[in-house]
């Protein structure tokens, strides 16, 4: 039985070229859209969110600031720096901070390897900056430890377009550079990362070295910023709250007084992010549901004129001896064959088309579009349903004529 | 063998009901020749229809071989119109695009027979009405007595007992109209039961026995020869 319906359904095509050609395609079409909208939605998405993250998760970036308050006979109006200390003290006592680390930075700072030549920043931080900030070493190499900040190495982590202005194409891990006419071991190249939002300059084009090693190059008293770190479970508010409470005892000024201590949130930043995009996938889930109906509605008519056509046929078959499930289950086996075959080639088609993007080189924009296969497998069961109901209904009450009725309805 | 016992046919068309036929008894016997005739109109072909099992009376009862119609599943019919009857049409009813290899073979499709046998078993009948070299012709590039011709393979395929044939000569000029006689002829020399619907009297003369129908009734005895 099977092999007579296949050949029945070639039969069926070849009489109905066009109608299976637009059924096909309007399956095709809506498995299709349905792939590349997910597709580039979680494209984008990601290379949002990644390129966001490229400063770090969970960070938040600290700066010296003026009181705007009076505060227990204080005046209003002084400065608050803080220094290495008072970074281990809250290192020490605050319980939602798991990371810190002082940013020591000075900027246009002349740095040369044998004839190269170029004028970047230099930062001095401890090791856990590293974990934070998203620097990651490339391969063979390492970014600053503890034992580099203790005995106050000479040792540097570059970021990855200040090794390539400095040393082009050769390797720069173990090599000596000079920074500011003292020379430096680069222990550590900057893997590339995506990074759209920086204070002080993009990292890619900063040297690191270890805060103890800045500190006698440069006697800095104060730390031009720091960085913390809560955990994903704590809300960087209290964090934040932490810091002016411990800094507030030691200096005196207004824990709510939010001028004394510049903080950057970024978190806020992927709050927002993150509400953009649930509404820009909430958008095209909406344009897919539209689409897949759409097309379901084209099936549904298509599969309806063919059966109104056909109603013939069934009467003719029935006379022959057809009974009522071999109409049926060939009307349903086309319908499911023509849906099967135009949501895979929807789907390779999007395929094809996500792969071609990719290869394209616009990830800064869009990301990498990747296909889900859920998408495709929803469209094409969804279409699949629809286009089953769409061809059952008629199949069925054509075949409940009597045969000499659906012979003569023609 | 055909038993039918005060058989009505009534159709509806929008709020006017139309009697086709009205209280209709009739005994045909296995191995029976008979014409049906009568004026356009007078529910012959609503009474083949009744006969072939592609329809059901309004009222009245229908027996064949001994079981009652109207008591049969649709399964149960289809496989009585698919293996016990073969039905000719004034209008042959092929597949359009189906080859008359194709068209032949669907009753034996829906009979489950096997390949090796369906393809025998076609060429035999392709053979037997004179179209071994026409088998992969479609309808379309067939003449009219060629497409009848295929028809009454199609329905000779599974060895029906009975063969119902609605003016299967009344598409075609006389000469085509003869050879399709004479292969009834035949059919019934094999023991096959025939009944032929017709308006020509020179055919139904020769076959064993007319039944008149006027105004959806039987006009005088059918019974009689
Ligand atoms: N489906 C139907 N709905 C309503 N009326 C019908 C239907 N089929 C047939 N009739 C009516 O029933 C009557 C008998 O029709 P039938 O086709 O049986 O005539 P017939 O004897 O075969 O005529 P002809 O020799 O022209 O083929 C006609 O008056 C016709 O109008
Ligand atoms: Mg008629």
């Amino acid at each position: 039985m099977p092999f007579q319906i296949i050949k029945q359904f070639f039969n069926d095509m070849r009489r109905q070229k066009l109608r299976s050609m637009l059924t096909m395609f309007g399956i095709f079409w809506g498995t299709c859209s349905i792939v590349l909208l997910f597709a580039f939605g979680t494209g984008i998405t990601e290379a949002q969110i990644k390129s966001q993250k490229g400063i770090g998760e969970n960070i938040a970036i600290v700066w010296p600031g003026i009181t705007a308050r009076e505060f227990k006979g204080l005046p209003r109006g002084r400065r608050i720096r803080p220094t290495e200390d008072d970074i281990r003290l809250i290192k020490q006592k605050a319980q939602s901070i798991t990371h810190i680390s002082p940013e020591y930075s000075r900027w246009n700072v002349k740095m040369k390897y044998s004839r190269n030549e170029t004028i970047r920043n230099v930062v001095g931080i401890w090791p856990e900056f590293g974990l934070m900030r998203n620097l990651i070493p490339d391969y063979g190499s390492r970014f600053i430890n503890n034992l580099d900040l203790s005995k106050k190495r000479r040792v540097a982590f570059i970021g990855n377009i200040l090794k390539e202005d400095l040393f082009h194409e050769e390797g720069a891990v173990g090599k000596t550079v000079m920074i500011n006419n003292v020379p430096f071991t680069v222990i550590g190249v900057m893997k590339e990362k995506k990074q759209d939002s920086s204070y002080n300059g993009r990292d890619a084009r900063k040297a690191f070295i270890p805060a103890s090693t800045f500190r006698t190059m440069y006697s800095f008293r104060y730390v031009n910023d720091f960085v913390i770190q809560c955990p994903p479970t704590v809300s960087m508010e209290r964090a934040k709250r932490e810091v002016y409470e411990i800094m507030g005892a030691k200096y005196r000024f207004d824990p709510d007084d939010t001028e004394a201590l510049k903080i950057w949130d970024t978190t806020r930043g992927f709050a927002f992010l993150r509400n953009f995009f649930l509404a820009f996938n909430t958008f095209l889930v909406g344009i897919g549901v539209a689409t897949l109906i759409t097309g379901g509605i084209g099936v549904t008519n298509i599969m309806n004129v063919v059966l109104e056509e056909r109603t013939k046929e069934i009467g003719i078959k029935m006379a022959l001896g057809a009974r009522k499930s071999a109409i049926l289950s060939q009307f349903l086996f086309e319908t499911m064959l023509i849906t099967g075959i135009g949501g895979i080639l929807g789907f390779l088609f999007a395929w094809g088309v996500v792969s071609g993007v990719g290869m394209m080189g616009f990830e800064d924009y869009i990301g990498v579009p990747r296909v889900s296969l859920f998408s495709g497998v929803l469209a094409i069961v969804l279409l699949g349903i629809i286009g089953t109901l769409a061809g059952i209904f008629p199949a069925r009450r054509a075949s409940n004529l009597q045969p000499v009725q659906a012979m003569k309805l023609f | 063998m055909i038993d039918l016992c005060k058989v009505t046919k009534t159709y509806i068309t929008g709020t006017v009901e139309f009697k086709a036929l009205k209280d209709i008894d009739l005994q045909i016997d296995r191995g029976e020749f008979v014409a049906i005739v009568g004026p356009s109109g007078s529910g012959k072909s609503t009474l083949m229809n009744l006969l072939g099992c592609l329809d059901v009376p309004t009222s009245g009862e229908y027996r064949l071989e001994g079981h009652s119609v109207n008591k049969l599943t649709s399964n149960q019919l289809a496989d009585i119109r698919n293996t016990k009857i073969g039905f000719v049409f004034q209008a042959f009813n092929l597949l359009p695009y189906a080859t008359s290899y194709e068209n032949i073979e669907v009753p034996l499709l829906f009979a489950k027979v096997s390949a090796k046998k369906r393809r025998d078993r076609i060429l035999e009948l392709l053979a037997l009405v004179g179209l071994a070299d026409k088998l992969n012709n479609k309808p379309t590039e067939l003449s009219g007595g060629e497409m009848q011709r295929v028809a009454i393979a199609r329905a000779l395929a599974n060895d029906p007992d009975i063969i119902l044939a609605d003016e299967p000569t009344g598409n075609l000029d006389s000469k085509s109209g003869t050879a399709i006689i004479e292969m009834f002829h035949q059919m019934w020399k094999s023991g096959k039961t025939i009944i032929l619907i017709t308006h020509d009297m020179k055919l139904a003369d020769q076959t064993q026995r007319i039944i008149r129908l006027k105004d959806g009734a039987i006009d005088g005895n059918g019974n009689l020869a």
